[in-house]
């Protein structure tokens, strides 16, 4: 696999465009996940503000949304990523469907990690006179974090394998590059390139998810 | 009047009517029922049970974890129950609407303030896991306002008070059952409270744990004055710490008083399983001709018992004997089975009558019960 030095200058462009990609969207799939996934956790029976019909209604959109197959909502929301971003193409019109793929995903996360929080301490909080935002902030949150982590390092890799799936309309990055030179172009070495890179760049963020959970949970010491 | 009245401020709990019922798939499930109690102030009570009495609910009706489905609650002289938005009175107009809405978020705020003064400890100690022994004293501090330099002064002193000032950058996973429960009870007095709240506090710990948790909660009880209400399914931690206690069964509480009364002279079925667990022991010696007697320290100097054979010439036969400290008082009980011949069991009637030991006919039915 001998490449010219302006392919790997195109595989150094694609890690950093898929790099942009998957961060911009992960970061901007928790701005709304993590309070929609709150709001499953507070509002759920059991929780600290039972609401049956918001819960009701919350829960039947994501999953609405995460029933939809990613590439069928990268195309069917085209109209609505031109009005935000003023293209269809290119990375950064590829976020918009990232974000609004993932989110949904992202929000059940949130809620199963919230949800290993002991009731007993939540309990303990109410007996001292938490305030449901206390609540949140103070225990949920804290107590929650590790198991956070390794969701966020999950939804990373599942948003990488999403934008990867993007160059076939047009979006950036190592998915880009795989379709056009490896499935159109029959160039399989260059499709192995980035199938590889696309493996190392999961790798990292997995095992960095695991690490820093690991370095941060307290209860096993 | 004077007196009533003086009466009425030494209660910190009262609570009047109150039952709990909760609705499941399988229908409605009474918890609690017409529950009349008032715990004075500085006293440590227990409520007993076996599980499924009932017990847990009440505790959480006293700080409205629970919402009581009917009945009124008062601690340290508010009434706790006037504060849930469902009785606040409903109204039609819209200003009166939203008028009736500040009015539930100001009771909402009283009653988070009054929770402040009601500290709780559990059976799970449930202390925030990813926080160290010194964050979790500081939690109750730092969610009422305070700073968190102060709160840590705070923290620290209370350590010392639990007796584990050197766990202070612990984590709950580094500690001990019983050093759990320390951080646990330095955190429920952080703000300083009137009341606290045990749930089966110590029933996840072994037995010498459980006393020197027990006695740090009479030590707390002494030192600062705080009125103690314990959960329990164990009479050994009634005997141990309370002065009065209700025994709660089928979500009702069937007997009402001091330790001593209700230890040596059970009136409820429920409550001589309790107290008497190893009773069923006796069942088939009993012959409907056995009598309980209880020494309640004054006779325990005396050999009463031999005298009585000696007295009566006929032998007894012991089936059971137990003796407890109680309040610094030796209590003791013995169930025994007087000789067929009627008048040698007539005699040791008269003698025991004679002696002032109490003794109560025991039956077969009633020590299996």
């Amino acid at each position: 696999m001998i490449f010219s030095s302006s392919m790997w200058a195109l595989f150094g462009e694609g890690i950093l465009e898929t790099l942009y990609m998957v961060l911009l969207s992960t970061f901007s799939a928790y701005i709304i996940g993590l309070p929609l996934g709150i709001v499953l956790v507070c509002t759920d029976r059991g929780g600290i503000r039972p609401n049956r019909p918001l819960n009701s209604v919350l829960g039947f959109l994501v999953n609405f949304l995460r029933s939809v197959p990613f590439i069928v909502l990268l195309i069917a929301i085209q109209p609505f990523t031109r009005f935000v971003v003023g293209t269809s193409l290119g990375s950064t019109a590829t976020v918009v469907p990232l974000v609004v793929g993932s989110a949904p995903f992202v929000a059940r996360m949130v809620e199963s990690s919230l949800k290993e929080v002991d009731q007993g301490v939540i309990e303990a909080a109410q007996s001292m006179g938490a305030t449901d935002w206390q609540i949140i902030w103070r225990v949920l949150l804290p107590e929650a974090k590790p198991s956070l982590v390794v969701g966020s390092a999950i939804a990373i890799t599942t948003i990488l394998g999403y934008s990867a799936m993007s160059g076939f309309v047009g979006g950036g990055g190592l998915g880009d590059i795989a379709i056009r030179y490896g499935y159109y172009r029959y160039e399989y070495d260059v499709m192995l390139v980035t199938v590889i890179l696309l493996v190392i760049i999961v790798q990292i963020f997995q095992e960095l998810g695991m690490g820093i959970s690991r370095k941060i949970d307290r209860r096993s010491h | 009047m004077e007196a009533q009245k003086k009466k009425r401020e030494q209660i910190m709990i009262e609570l009047c009517g109150v039952g709990k019922t909760f609705s499941t798939k399988e229908g409605e499930v009474v918890a609690c029922q017409d529950v009349e109690l008032a715990i004075e102030e500085g006293e440590i009570f227990g409520i007993i049970g076996f599980s499924g009495a009932g017990k847990s609910t009440l505790i959480r009706c006293i700080n409205l974890l629970e919402i009581p489905s009917a009945g009124r609650v008062a601690v340290d002289g508010e009434e706790l129950t006037s504060l849930l938005p469902d009785r606040i009175p409903k109204k039609l107009t819209l200003s009166g609407r939203l008028r009736r809405h500040k009015e539930i978020r100001a009771a909402r705020k009283k009653l988070l303030g009054a929770r402040r003064n009601i500290g709780m400890i559990f059976q799970q100690f449930n202390l925030l896991m990813q926080k160290t022994s010194l964050e979790n004293i500081c939690f109750p501090l730092i969610i009422s306002g305070v700073a968190k330099k102060e709160a840590e002064a705070r923290a620290i002193e209370l350590l010392d008070l639990v007796g584990i000032p050197d766990k202070a950058n612990a984590y709950p996973s580094q500690l001990s059952g019983g050093q759990k429960q320390r951080v646990a009870i330095a955190r429920a007095l952080a703000t300083q409270p009137k009341v606290l709240l045990c749930d089966e506090a110590t029933s996840a710990l072994d037995n010498a744990t459980t006393s020197q948790i027990l006695d740090l909660l009479q030590e707390v009880n002494q030192k600062l004055g705080v009125t103690i209400v314990v959960i329990t399914h164990e009479m050994k931690v009634i005997e141990h710490i309370c002065s009065r206690v209700a025994i709660m069964d089928e979500s009702k509480i069937v007997e009402i008083g001091r330790v001593s009364e209700v230890f040596s002279r059970p009136k409820s079925a429920i409550g001589r399983r309790l107290i008497f667990p190893d009773g069923q022991r006796t069942e088939h010696f009993t012959g409907g001709r056995s009598l309980r007697l209880v020494f309640d320290g004054e006779s325990s100097f005396e050999p009463v018992i031999s005298n009585m054979v000696l007295e009566c010439g006929a032998p007894v036969n012991i089936l059971y004997a137990d003796t407890k400290v109680i309040d610094g008082r030796d209590y003791g009980h013995m169930v025994i089975q007087l000789p067929e011949n009627e008048t040698a069991s007539s005699r040791m009637r008269a003698y025991l009558e004679e002696k002032k030991v109490r003794f109560t006919e025991e039956f077969v039915d009633d020590i299996q019960q």
